[in-house]
């Protein structure tokens, strides 16, 4: 190995470390990480929306072939809600635009990810995994209104 | 060593030949097929011309043919030409045509089951999604046909070694065996997707599957995959391209060890498709995010031997200067049109290395999982360099195997940069498209790119234009291609059937240590089994704790369940 190539070699390498302490950097310090394994929640099948704390919410969500329930939910600005999300057909998928928000929903497990709405706006979801003939007519939003009272879902099983 | 002329018997040119034909014929379907999705994508069309059917059976057969079917192809050729050319040893005949059949049996039953639409699956075939039968017997067949291909070659590598002691093994040959090594083991997870979870319940021998777990399965094989495309195009670069830009490969030993590293680090990776999944605690997911980014090394060490060999090669041509040798290497010149199909699919593949560094990087996937990014970062990988290198290889071997003279080198030499130009255009839509939440997978042309529609998306519209030009481009690239490669197969030889032989551009090497500590594989296979080990158990232990209840088959046009 000559010098150049040790050099290229310890150069990679540094870079490498350099990335993966920034994804430590932001899971440790900022505590930003991806879904985990979730056995403390029992299966639901239905969806459902509840206030758990005075800006706090939980929505357990279901995705089927071709509709998110809710396909609309309403809140106020400053809510953070513990997003649940299962599938009862197929898998389905989804990312709400602007947000680092982004979690599959698969049949015979349950998904999880904690999101704060901070702007008002509406925000779409498409279902992004293939779910058949009708895919691409899945999607939802959020919409986040400045107004405080305001929480409601639209289009679910309720 | 270089130079050198290797008389194949006639049964085995014809076999590389069958080998290489066959697929550009359902690869050129694929390709058909990618064009089509563009244009379904923005709305230009709602069903396909000429094959029938919606967007999401165009997507099936593109995926299938150009990513499975014409890559598993090509690498078995390559292997069937360069282990008996680098060894100087002949085949088993039988069991070379043997394999072959099986893989062209299986490919053109899975591609016949596709077609008439009854396996719109989708290339990841994830259930309870389900396909015919025949479908997921033909990928069987397609993949045993390619070990009985593989475990062709072991004796005569066995023969050389002993009859060898003390030499170093063809760099080429190292290469090879990298590849189906990596291959091998990855399809051994997918092997028992099929045979034991896909194939009985698509056949009502068994109700329901675990959908998590099959998921999990398909991804310990999805992702060395991506190496199995990527290795072999890795071997022409290392093997031919040095001396096809006049030059010689910087460092032997950098060759060596970079395949060593990716039968190390190539599996223990997949979950990190899996980020966003449920049922995988988040430390697993981390990881296989580790293992991730040592498998980015041995493409970061390739970078600079590469950019090292052919600066080697441009200075050789006279270059002045730091940057001068890049100036001065062989971009245009017909008679070299083997390197112009090298060159750009190195050059692509810097922004597909740059793109799969993000992609790996655990919570920064959230940003883009699933979007229109995905196939944007990689078209830039697998329909860049990988297919660039295969279409390159295949045109070199035809007319190697066939006995032909290369037939409109100009086309063939401007082809990949026609194509490069294209493909740069689309990713580039893909890929912003992608940050602002288009989903991949999705026809979009009939929803979010469509104006009545309720779901209109007017800031993805002109980045889903850029993919229609791209792609058009990237289509053209295809069929200059296509029109050289066949009037070469169909030309007159010009040389005499008893003088057929075949060779290969094979460099030689500037730094060329002994590296006694990269000779065998054993260690680095037993080093690699034991990281699978480690790092699939508890994924696999998560997955069979968190799930519950069984999925039932679904088709894609009903949301009833088919039983």
């Amino acid at each position: 190995m000559d010098k150049s190539e040790k050099l290229a070699l310890g150069l990679s390498g540094l870079l490498l470390v350099l990335f993966f302490g920034a994804i430590m950097y932001a899971a440790v310090a900022k505590d930003i990480d991806v879904p985990t394994c979730i056995t403390d929640m029992d299966p639901f099948v239905t969806d459902t929306l509840f206030q758990t704390g005075p800006d706090t919410y939980e929505l357990q969500m279901v995705a089927r072939m071709w509709a998110f329930q809710p396909s609309t939910v309403r809140l106020p600005v400053g809510s953070t809600v513990d997003l649940y999300v299962t599938s009862q057909d197929i898998i389905h998928g989804f990312k709400v635009e602007q947000h680092n928000i982004n979690l599959m929903a698969v049949p015979g497990a349950i998904n999880y990810m904690r999101v704060t709405f901070n702007k008002p706006g509406e925000f779409m979801y498409a279902c992004h995994e293939f779910c058949g003939a009708a895919h691409h007519t899945m999607a939802g939003r959020f919409i986040i209104e400045e107004n405080d009272e305001v929480t409601e879902m639209i289009g679910g099983s309720l | 060593m270089s130079d050198y002329t290797f008389r194949f018997s006639k049964s085995d040119r014809r076999l590389v030949a069958i080998l290489i034909v066959i697929p550009m014929v359902l690869l050129f379907i694929g390709v058909y097929g990618g064009l089509m999705q563009t244009l379904f994508r923005a709305g230009i069309i709602q069903s396909d011309p000429f094959v029938g059917g919606d967007y999401y059976k165009g997507l099936t057969f593109h995926g299938v043919l150009n990513a499975i079917v014409f890559t598993t192809f090509f690498a078995v050729a390559f292997g069937n030409a360069l282990i008996p050319y680098s060894l100087k040893m002949h085949l088993n005949t039988k069991i070379a045509w043997t394999s072959g059949i099986l893989m062209l049996v299986g490919s053109v039953m899975a591609a016949i089951v596709i077609l008439i639409g009854e396996a719109t699956v989708l290339y990841t075939f994830y259930p309870p999604l389900k396909a015919h039968p025949l479908f997921y017997i033909g990928l069987t067949l397609l993949v045993v046909g390619s070990w009985v291909a593989s475990a062709n070659w072991v004796p005569l590598y066995l023969r050389w070694r002993r009859e060898n002691e003390g030499k170093k093994t063809p760099l080429a040959v190292v290469g090879i065996f990298t590849t189906f090594i990596v291959w091998f083991i990855a399809t051994l997870a997918v092997a028992v997707e099929i045979l034991f979870m896909l194939l009985p319940w698509s056949l009502g021998w068994v109700d329901e599957i675990n959908v998590m777990l099959a998921r999990t399965l398909f991804w310990f094989f999805g992702h060395p995959l991506v190496y199995f495309w990527l290795l072999p195009a890795y071997v022409m670069y290392y093997v031919f391209m040095p001396k096809l830009a006049g030059g010689k490969l910087y460092s032997d030993m950098a060759g060596r060890l970079v395949f060593m590293m990716f039968i190390v680090f190539s599996i223990p990776v997949g979950t990190h498709h899996q980020y966003m999944d449920p049922a995988i605690s988040s430390q697993w997911k981390l990881l296989h995010g580790i293992f991730t980014f040592a498998v980015a090394l041995p493409s970061l060490i390739t970078a600079f031997t590469l950019a090292a060999s052919l600066e080697h090669a441009g200075k050789l041509r006279g270059a002045k200067g730091l940057f001068g040798w890049m100036w001065k290497l062989p971009y245009f010149k017909k008679e070299n049109w083997f390197f112009a199909y090298l060159i750009t699919g190195l050059i692509i593949f810097i922004f597909g290395g740059i793109g799969g560094i993000i992609n790996a990087s655990y919570q920064l996937n959230t940003v883009i999982h699933n979007t229109a990014w995905v196939p944007g970062h990689f078209h830039l990988t697998v329909a860049g360099p990988v297919m660039l290198a295969f279409l390159g290889g295949s045109l070199y071997m035809v007319g190697q195997f066939m006995n032909k003279t290369i037939r409109l080198k100009t086309w063939a030499m401007i082809a990949p940069y026609v194509y490069t130009i294209g493909l740069l255009i689309m990713s580039y839509g893909l890929k912003i498209g992608g940050l602002m939440g288009m989903p991949r997978r999705t026809n979009t042309g009939a929803s979010y790119a469509n104006p009545d529609s309720v779901l209109y998306q007017a800031d993805w519209m002109p980045y889903i234009d850029l993919t229609v030009l791209g792609g058009s481009i990237m289509f053209i690239g295809i069929v200059i291609y296509i029109i050289s490669f066949f009037t070469t197969v169909f030309s007159k030889s010009e040389v005499p059937e008893e003088d057929a032989v075949v060779t290969f551009p094979i460099s030689e090497s500037l730094h060329d240590e002994p590296a006694t500590w990269l000779r065998n594989f054993k260690p680095y296979i037993i080093i690699a089994i034991i990281l699978i080990v480690l790092s699939y158990t508890p994924v696999i232990y998560d997955v069979l704790q968190a799930t519950y209840g069984g999925s039932l088959p679904y088709s894609p046009d009903s949301p009833v369940p088919l039983r």
